[in-house]
């Protein structure tokens, strides 16, 4: 007898196709990335330490780490604006502006780099202006942060924009109709029920930040212990060589991203009980 | 009624709303955009034309060109048989599966290409064997395509598992009861229900395919003329201050973005209407 581990179904291929998955997937993603695991096991607790404790990765974690969050923050700002926009604004051309959204999806990120890279320099006419007022974008850490926020932006406002098309305007006409202020009504009723999508695009647009480096590469002028992002920092250590240096912070990048992974998870199933029981 | 429910605020609070709107997507994401632009035709037609036709321009071109005619079709077929199992059927470590067909999209792409650098790379597990035997995966063409396979993997499999999960297997069922093969049914019933959907992940794979940079950068070693794909030949025209050149071959990619912008948008909209 045949062990019972799928539910008898009428339809044909599920061998076929579940075995071709199995196969396809180990081949392309899970043999290559368990080569990452067996060599950072290889250099120990110790020697994965003694390279993550070094200044300049420190360093680059800390500028990683800072410049994501900022970004992640001021994307969230951003992109519920534009959802908002995009759901309940009145505007003939929001088909286009909608459109545009995904730009940053679908423009190569060395372009994308290149681009800020020009917008924001010094001698340009933006980055000038932005140096007349005191303020320094390119090579800088804020330059860093500016293309983060391009990069996540798009992920805050598609997490949002769904959830505000569905949600249920009875609830802030029965907020409003009993004396509520515009503002109460935003904070105290829409703000927590877009409190998951927003924390979710948040975390997406957090853990894309983290790994990015061909946006950020560019504006950053990659000043060790400065503006030198952690991406950047496995390429120099390839390039030296420094095969265990490499996989030590590509282990410490990769752990951080799974992990907020993991906890927008955590998020979604609350919030889909929370919603549920409600 | 006063106002439509779903509008907000009156005129001024509109016009607040669109103003802001427009000004972040304006200066983050359009300004950016014409800037690539401006800065290819700032010398002219000509030297646009010069730029994009140059020798290792086009071994540039027809080298993502290669990469992604192998790498689409490949990821393709795999989200389909992926789609199919995962949506069609209830199996033991289905929600693990499905987590682990969407890593790749956790994985940052620089970490990426150094997982194939550990593998294949002089260093690497494999590397004593393949310079044995004068083979040469890192810093070579089969490097480059596993890098993008690796990036691009999940997209056509993300889009079609929830769309042939809602969809169910009634039509399948029904099709099969009637006589139809296994592949019949495919072709005949399923194949129609998703084709938007396919659609859509196919043209995202095929821009993440073209514009990968960040795992190709480090599998490909940047050597001119043979393994610099468009994006890499955009950077390595711009370390060498050739602005002029690297704007010109960066608005080709700015094309194949807006492409893919306008093919999403009616793809979008056909299968809005089709479910309609």
């Amino acid at each position: 007898m045949k062990l019972k581990l799928k539910e008898t179904s009428a339809l044909p291929g599920f061998g076929l196709s579940l075995g071709y998955t199995v196969f396809y997937l180990s081949l392309i993603v899970l043999v290559p990335l368990s080569a990452l695991v067996f060599r950072s096991s290889e250099l120990g607790f110790s020697g994965f330490f003694e390279t993550i404790r070094h200044p300049r990765v420190l360093a680059s974690f800390q500028v990683t780490f800072l410049s994501a969050f900022k970004a992640a923050l001021v994307s969230v700002v951003f992109g519920v604006t534009v959802a908002w926009f995009l759901v309940r604004g009145r505007f003939p051309l929001k088909r286009l502006v909608d459109a545009l959204v995904d730009l940053p999806f679908a423009l190569p990120t060395a372009v994308s780099g290149i681009a800020l890279t020009a917008l924001f320099a010094p001698n340009s006419t933006m980055g000038g202006a932005l140096a007349g007022l005191g303020v320094k974008v390119a090579f800088t850490p804020t330059g860093i942060t500016v293309a983060m926020i391009f990069i996540g932006l798009p992920f805050v406002i598609r997490s949002v924009q769904p959830a505000l098309a569905d949600l249920n305007t009875e609830l802030e006409e029965a907020a409003l109709s009993l004396g509520a202020s515009r503002f109460q009504t935003l904070w105290r009723v829409v703000l927590p029920l877009l409190a998951p999508p927003i924390l979710s695009g948040f975390t997406l647009a957090f853990s894309r930040a983290l790994g990015e480096y061909g946006s950020v590469v560019f504006i950053a002028g990659n000043m060790p212990m400065k503006t030198e992002v952690a991406s950047l920092l496995i390429i120099t250590k390839l390039e030296q060589f420094d095969y265990a240096g490499a996989t030590a912070i590509a282990v410490a990048l990769l752990s951080l991203s799974l992990l907020a992974i993991l906890l927008i998870n955590l998020i979604q199933t609350r919030a889909t009980r929370y919603l549920g029981n409600a | 009624m006063k106002e439509h429910p779903k509008q907000t605020g009156g005129f001024w609070g509109n016009l607040a709303l669109c103003a802001a709107a427009l000004a972040i997507m304006g200066l983050l994401i359009v300004l950016p955009l014409l800037v690539v632009l401006k800065e290819a035709f700032a010398g002219g037609v000509r030297l646009w034309l010069a730029s994009v036709t140059d020798q290792d321009a086009l071994s540039a071109i027809w080298l993502t060109l290669g990469v992604t005619a192998v790498v689409v079709p490949l990821n393709t077929v795999f989200g389909v048989a992926a789609a199919w199992a995962i949506a069609k059927f209830r199996f033991k470590g289905r929600s693990l599966l499905l987590s682990l067909v969407d890593l790749p999209f956790a994985v940052s792409p620089v970490v990426a290409g150094l997982i194939f650098i550990l593998l294949f790379g002089r260093h690497g597990w494999l590397g004593t064997w393949l310079s044995e035997h004068h083979l040469r995966v890192v810093f070579a063409l089969p490097g480059i395509i596993l890098a993008t396979l690796f990036v691009t993997f999940p997209f056509v499999a993300r889009e079609l598992i929830p769309l042939m999960t809602e969809q169910g297997s009634e039509e399948e069922q029904a099709a099969l009861s009637l006589g139809a093969t296994g592949w019949q049914t495919f072709a005949k019933v399923t194949l129609p229900n998703i084709k938007w959907g396919l659609l859509y992940g196919i043209i995202l794979c095929n821009a993440r395919a073209m514009g990968e940079f960040g795992a190709v950068s480090v599998v490909s070693g940047h050597i001119r003329g043979e393994t610099s794909t468009l994006p890499l030949h955009v950077e390595v025209l711009y370390n060498e201050y050739s602005f002029t050149a690297a704007f010109a071959c960066a608005s080709l990619l700015s094309g194949l973005a807006i492409v893919t912008l306008v093919l999403k948008t009616i793809v979008e909209l056909k299968g809005a209407r089709d479910a309609a």
